[in-house]
């Protein structure tokens, strides 16, 4: 998978979102395994401890779950992924909001700006 | 913390001029630590101490609980800032001198990351660009199984592209039981794979801290911190 990553926030954490978004978009599906984690961790080019620390916070979240000798799976839970969806949805919501009040549009004005961003990209197409 | 490098009251002057000045560290094991401050601010001359190539005024090192010394250097690591190798030597060659000179030294592993490199065992090193002559000092330094491992500019003189790939090669020698540490100014194309930062200034350490602490306390990046610390 991409990795990209932003110098001011902390690193396990968008190790952690990467992953959410992967799993939301049902390209890690439950019960695939995981890579092992230095092998993750050079691929990702960042240090084996944070992919580590990033893996044991999803699994303390019960995103996934390791067996002892075989490694990490992603979990079983069928409402997971509308779960990290949501989850997701209302993270990219509040940055859409925050940009825009930043160039000093109203909710409102935002909101209409959307739907029309939206209609004009979506219409041709269908 | 199993600390792995002790130093206490570390002092060093070139006459007049003081570089290390009561200067105390310690790091543990199993981590991968920057080494960063302006010019000047000793990273240079505490990497030689630590190797055993210069030698201190004062204060107390110990490495893995061992002196500085014969015995520390068989455990140390160290990339000098310059590639030593004769330019007649052939790639081939500088191989066998590190297989002759440490015990540690790991003749498939190097023969491994060179190849990964596209690297020609049989080229003279005269032959070879600046970039490639440091990638291959760096194959051989990380394919020593040793404890600690000193990078003094590890990707100074190479493209954007091939910093990556060396960062990589660096993650890939790294082992739980030991560190390592880089010197670098080259600080945001390094951060991601440090799970430690030490600022150091004026021959003290100023700060020592997790980077992912910084990121989470300060909502910069490592390059950003130092950048401020260290205005001019």
């Amino acid at each position: 998978m991409e990795w990209v990553f932003q110098g001011d926030k902390p690193i396990y954490l968008q190790i952690m979102e990467q992953i959410k978004a992967q799993m939301a978009a049902g390209v890690l599906k439950p019960g695939d395994k995981l890579p092992a984690v230095r092998e993750w961790a050079v691929e990702a080019g960042v240090n084996p401890n944070t992919m580590q620390k990033a893996l044991s916070e999803l699994e303390r979240e019960g995103l996934l779950y390791s067996v002892r000798t075989s490694g990490r799976f992603v979990s079983d839970n069928p409402r997971q992924t509308e779960a990290l969806q949501d989850v997701l949805l209302q993270q990219y919501m509040q940055q859409f909001t925050e940009n825009m009040i930043k160039v000093g549009c109203s909710p409102k004005q935002a909101a209409e700006a959307y739907a029309r961003y939206v209609q004009s990209v979506f219409t041709e197409d269908e | 913390m199993d600390i792995l490098v002790d130093c206490k009251h570390v002092k060093k002057s070139y006459g007049k001029k003081e570089v290390l000045k009561d200067f105390d560290l310690q790091l543990g094991r199993g981590r991968i630590i920057g080494l960063l401050g302006p010019n000047g601010s000793g990273k240079t001359t505490l990497i030689k101490i630590l190797s055993g190539i210069l030698s201190r005024n004062d204060g107390e090192i110990t490495i893995a609980g061992l002196p500085v010394g014969i015995e520390s250097k068989k455990i140390v690591s160290y990339l000098p800032e310059r590639t030593y190798f004769s330019p007649s030597m052939r790639v081939r060659q500088t191989l066998q001198f590190f297989a002759d000179f440490y015990e540690d030294f790991n003749m498939d592993k190097a023969q491994d990351m060179l190849s990964r490199l596209n690297i020609q065992p049989s080229s003279k090193i005269k032959e070879l660009s600046k970039g490639t002559r440091e990638k291959v000092q760096l194959v051989l330094v990380m394919s020593r199984e040793a404890q600690l491992y000193l990078l003094d500019e590890p990707i100074g003189g190479v493209d954007p592209a091939a910093r990556d790939y060396i960062l990589k090669t660096i993650l890939t020698g790294y082992n739980e039981n030991a560190s390592i540490l880089i010197s670098t100014h080259l600080i945001s194309d390094v951060e991601k794979v440090l799970d430690e930062v030490v600022f150091i200034k004026d021959g003290r350490v100023v700060l020592q801290e997790a980077a992912d602490a910084i990121r989470e306390q300060n909502g910069k990046s490592v390059d950003a911190l130092f950048r401020e610390v260290f205005a001019c």
